[in-house]
C-alpha cells in the first residue's frame, strides 16, 4: 500500500485542539517509492506528506531512511503542486482572521490576559515592560514542555481514555462556545438583532456538524473549512488575550524552539540517548503493536485503522505498519513542547469554570498530534496518485496570529498585513523547498515567522514612513 | 544538485508570482532603509528639504527595483538551467511566461502597496480636497496605479527577454523608461499631464512586449476576428 487510498483522505480525521503552538514540521514522503515499497508506508506515503511538529522527524527519518531512492523529479513537481495546495488554506484562515480582526472589535480590545500571562505589560518604563513579556513568554513556554511532559506520561502509562476525552472535549469547547462568543460579538458589530433560539439551532448544528467531521467522516473539503474556522478561532483568541510584546516574543521563541526541537530530537534519538523518552514512547508505541494507538493518533490513518480493522489481512497489516509510524511520529511530537499555553488561549473564568468541572485537563500534546493528523486531512487530496502535504494546526494558527497582530496593532495598517502576508506564503515555499530536499520532517515554523517578524517591524517603521510620504505627494515608484 | 533543485521550484509558473512579489517587497525595503537612514542623517525637517529628499528616495527606489527585477531574472535562469538538468524531458516554463508572472507579480505588488492604503481610507468619512487639494485624488490614485501595473507587466516582459537576448540596451530603456514614469509624477498636482504622459508610455511599451513576445500584427488580426488556429477551439475540433 502504497498512498491511502481515495475513501481514506476522504474520512481524514481532523482534530483540532487549543494546543496551536504544536510546530509544525514538513515530512515528505516518497510517492514512487510507495508504489513499490510496504515499507515506505512507514513514512506515512499516502495521500499527504505531512508537515507535522518536530517531533516525527526523529522516528520518521529513521524510518524514511529506509527507502532513499526517492525520484527527485516527482519530489519537485509535488512540490510546487503542494506549495500551491497549501496557499489557499493559509490564505482563507488569514484573510477570515483579517476581516475578523478590522471589523470586531471585540478581538481588539483588551479585556485581560490569559492566566499563562500573568504579568502585565501596562508598566511604567520600558525596561518594566520587556521584563514582563519574557517572564511572560518563558512562563508560556515552560507550560508547554509540561503538557508535553504529561502526554507523554499519559501515553506511557496507557490512560488512552483520558487523552482520547481530553481531545474530544477540546474541540467542542472550541466548536460550541468559541463559536457561540464569535457568533454574538459579530451580531453586536453589525447590530443584528437575534433570539436566542435561532442562535441555539445555529450553533448546535455548527458545533456538531463540526464534531462529525472532525472526528468521524465527513466530506474533506467540509473537515479542511471546519479546521480553517477553528484554526481562525484559536488565532483571534490568542490575538485578543496575548499583550502586545508578549506575543511577539513568543511567536519568536516558538519558531526557535521548534528548531531546536527538530534537530535535539534528531540528535537524541540518533546519538546520544538511546534510552530517551522519546525513543522509549516510539519503541513503546511499536511493541503494543498500536492496535491502541487511534486513542492517541488523531490521524487519517487511524481513521482508516478503525474502517479496515474488519478486512483483509493484507490491509491490516498495512495498517497496522502505518499506525505504527503514526505512532511515531505521534510520540516524537508530543515530545515537542512547542505548544503555547495549552489552556488554548481560553480566558480565565472559562479555565477555572472548566477545572471545577473535569478536573485540570491539558491539551498539550494529544491536541498536537490531533492537530498534526489534521492538518493532514486538510490537505490530502482524493487522488490516490496524488500526495498532499500536511501543514500543523499550530502553524495555522501562529501565522494567523501574526498576520491579525499585524493588521491590529500596525501604524501602516494595511501594508503591513499585506507584507507580512507575502512573507509568510514565501516562507512556506522556501519551507516546502526545503522539504522536498531534505525528505523528512521540517518545521514550518521558523522561516515564515522569521520572515514575517522582519517584515512587520521593518514595514512598520521604515516602509510606512516612506509610502505614506508618497501617497501624500502622489509620488509613485 | 539540490540547490538546483530547490531554484528549479521557482521556476516553476506557479511560485514565481509570489516569489517576485517577494523581493519588490525586499527592494521596497532596502530602498526606504536608505531613505530612512539619509532623513535621519540629514535631520532637520523643513518642507523643501524633505521633499527633495524623497525624490531622492523614489529615484533610488527605482534603481534598486531594476536591480532586484535582474536579480530576479538570474535567479529564474539558474533555476531553469537546474530543472533541465535535473529533467531534461519535461518541458520548463518558458521564459517568456515567467517574463509575464514575474513581471505581474512586481505589478501587483506595486499597485497594492501604493494604493491600498488609500482605498482603505476613501471608505471613511471625510471630503477630497478639502484644503484646497485637489478633489481628483482617488481618481488619480487609481488610475496611476493601473498604469503603473500594466507598466511593469510589459517591462518585465521586455525586460527579460533583452537579457535573454543579451540586448543590454534594452535594460538601459526599461530604466530610463521606469525613472521617467516616476519622474513625471513628482510633478504633481498636476495630475492630468503626468497620467498621460504616462498612458501612453504604457501603450508604446505593451506594443513593444507585444512584439517581443512573438506577436505580430497578422497574430493579432487572426486573433481578434477569431480565426487563430492554434488558440481557439478550432484545434479541438481538427484533432
Amino acid at each position: 500500500m502504497t498512498e491511502l487510498p481515495a475513501p481514506l483522505s476522504y474520512f481524514q480525521n481532523a482534530q483540532m485542539s487549543e494546543d496551536n503552538h504544536l510546530s509544525s514540521t514538513v515530512r515528505s514522503q516518497n510517492d514512487s517509492r510507495e508504489r513499490h515499497d510496504h515499507g515506505s508506508e512507514r513514512r506515512r506515503h499516502g495521500n499527504t506528506e505531512s508537515v507535522s511538529n518536530g517531533r516525527a522527524p526523529s522516528s520518521s527519518q529513521q524510518v524514511v531512511e529506509q527507502e532513499e531512492e526517492e525520484d527527485e523529479e516527482l519530489t519537485l513537481k509535488y512540490g510546487a503542486k503542494h506549495v500551491i495546495m497549501l496557499f489557499v488554506p493559509v490564505t482563507l484562515c488569514m484573510v477570515v482572521v483579517v476581516a475578523t480582526i478590522k471589523s470586531v472589535s471585540f478581538y481588539t480590545r483588551k479585556d485581560g490576559q490569559l492566566i499563562y500571562t500573568p504579568f502585565t505589560e501596562d508598566t511604567e518604563t520600558l525596561g518594566q515592560r520587556a521584563l514582563h513579556s519574557i517572564l511572560n513568554a518563558v512562563i508560556m513556554i515552560s507550560v508547554i514542555v509540561i503538557m508535553t511532559i504529561f502526554l507523554v506520561v499519559l501515553y506511557k502509562y496507557r490512560c488512552y481514555k483520558v487523552i482520547h476525552a481530553w481531545l474530544i472535549l477540546s474541540s467542542l469547547l472550541l466548536l460550541f462556545f468559541f463559536s457561540f462568543i464569535y457568533l454574538g460579538e459579530v451580531f453586536k458589530t453589525y447590530n443584528v438583532a437575534m433570539d436566542y433560539i435561532s442562535v441555539a439551532l445555529l450553533i448546535w448544528n455548527f458545533g456538531v456538524v463540526g464534531m462529525i467531521a472532525i472526528h468521524w467522516k465527513g466530506p474533506l473539503r467540509l473537515q479542511q473549512a471546519y479546521l480553517i474556522m477553528i484554526s481562525a478561532l484559536m488565532a483571534l483568541v490568542f490575538i485578543k488575550y496575548l499583550p502586545e510584546w508578549t506575543a511577539w516574543l513568543i511567536l519568536a521563541v516558538i519558531s526557535v524552539y521548534d528548531v531546536i526541537s527538530i534537530f535535539l530530537l534528531l540528535d537524541l534519538v540518533a546519538v546520544l540517548c538511546p534510552k530517551g523518552p522519546l525513543r522509549m514512547l516510539v519503541e513503546t508505541a511499536q511493541e503494543r503493536n498500536e492496535t491502541l494507538f487511534p486513542a492517541l493518533i488523531y490521524s487519517s490513518t487511524m481513521v482508516w485503522l478503525v474502517n479496515m480493522a474488519e478486512g483483509d489481512p493484507e490491509a491490516q497489516r498495512k495498517v497496522s505498519k502505518n499506525s505504527n509510524y503514526n505512532a511515531q511520529s505521534t510520540e516524537s511530537e508530543s515530545q515537542d513542547p512547542v505548544t503555547e499555553s495549552d489552556d488554548g488561549g481560553f480566558s480565565e473564568e472559562w479555565e477555572a469554570q472548566r477545572d471545577s468541572r473535569l478536573g485540570p485537563h491539558h491539551s498539550t500534546a494529544e491536541s498536537r498530534s490531533a492537530v498534526q493528523d489534521l492538518s493532514s486531512s486538510i490537505l490530502a487530496s482524493e487522488d490516490p496518485e496524488e500526495r498532499g502535504v500536511k501543514l500543523g494546526l499550530g502553524d495555522f494558527i501562529f501565522y494567523s496570529v501574526l498576520v491579525g497582530k499585524a493588521s491590529a496593532t500596525a501604524s501602516g495598517d494595511w501594508n503591513t498585513t499585506i507584507a507580512c502576508f507575502v512573507a509568510i506564503l514565501i516562507g512556506l515555499c522556501l519551507t516546502l523547498l526545503l522539504l522536498a530536499i531534505f525528505k523528512k520532517a521540517l518545521p514550518a515554523l521558523p522561516v515564515s515567522i522569521t520572515f514575517g517578524l522582519i517584515f512587520y517591524f521593518a514595514t512598520d517603521y521604515l516602509v510606512q514612513p516612506f509610502m505614506d510620504q508618497l501617497a501624500f505627494h502622489q509620488f509613485y515608484i | 544538485m539540490t540547490l538546483c533543485a530547490v531554484k528549479s521550484q521557482l521556476a516553476s509558473g506557479e511560485t514565481a508570482r509570489p516569489g517576485q512579489a517577494f523581493f519588490w517587497l525586499v527592494s521596497l525595503l532596502f530602498s526606504s532603509l536608505i531613505w530612512f537612514t539619509t532623513a535621519t542623517l540629514i535631520g532637520n525637517k523643513d518642507e523643501p528639504r524633505e521633499k527633495y529628499l524623497l525624490i531622492f528616495g523614489v529615484l533610488i527606489s527605482v534603481l534598486i527595483q531594476e536591480m532586484f527585477r535582474f536579480a530576479y531574472y538570474k535567479l529564474l535562469k539558474k533555476a531553469s538551467e537546474g530543472l533541465k538538468i535535473i529533467n531534461p524531458y519535461e518541458k520548463a516554463p518558458s521564459m517568456r511566461l515567467l517574463a509575464y508572472v514575474s513581471g505581474l507579480g512586481f505589478g501587483i505588488m506595486s499597485g497594492v502597496f501604493s494604493f491600498v492604503n488609500t482605498l482603505s481610507d476613501s471608505l471613511g468619512p471625510g471630503t477630497v480636497g478639502i484644503h484646497g487639494d485637489p478633489p481628483q485624488f482617488f481618481l488619480n490614485s487609481a488610475f496611476m496605479t493601473l498604469v503603473i501595473t500594466l507598466l511593469h507587466v510589459f517591462w518585465g516582459i521586455v525586460f527579460f527577454d533583452g537579457c535573454e537576448k543579451k540586448k543590454w540596451y534594452t535594460l538601459l530603456v526599461v530604466l530610463l523608461s521606469h525613472l521617467l514614469v516616476s519622474a513625471l509624477t513628482l510633478i504633481s498636482p498636476h495630475y492630468g499631464l503626468n497620467l498621460v504622459l504616462a498612458y501612453v508610455i504604457m501603450v508604446l511599451m505593451g506594443v513593444w512586449a507585444f512584439f517581443v513576445s512573438g506577436g505580430s500584427c497578422r497574430s493579432l488580426k487572426l486573433c481578434l476576428l477569431c480565426q487563430d488556429k492554434d488558440f481557439l477551439l478550432f484545434n479541438q475540433r481538427a484533432r
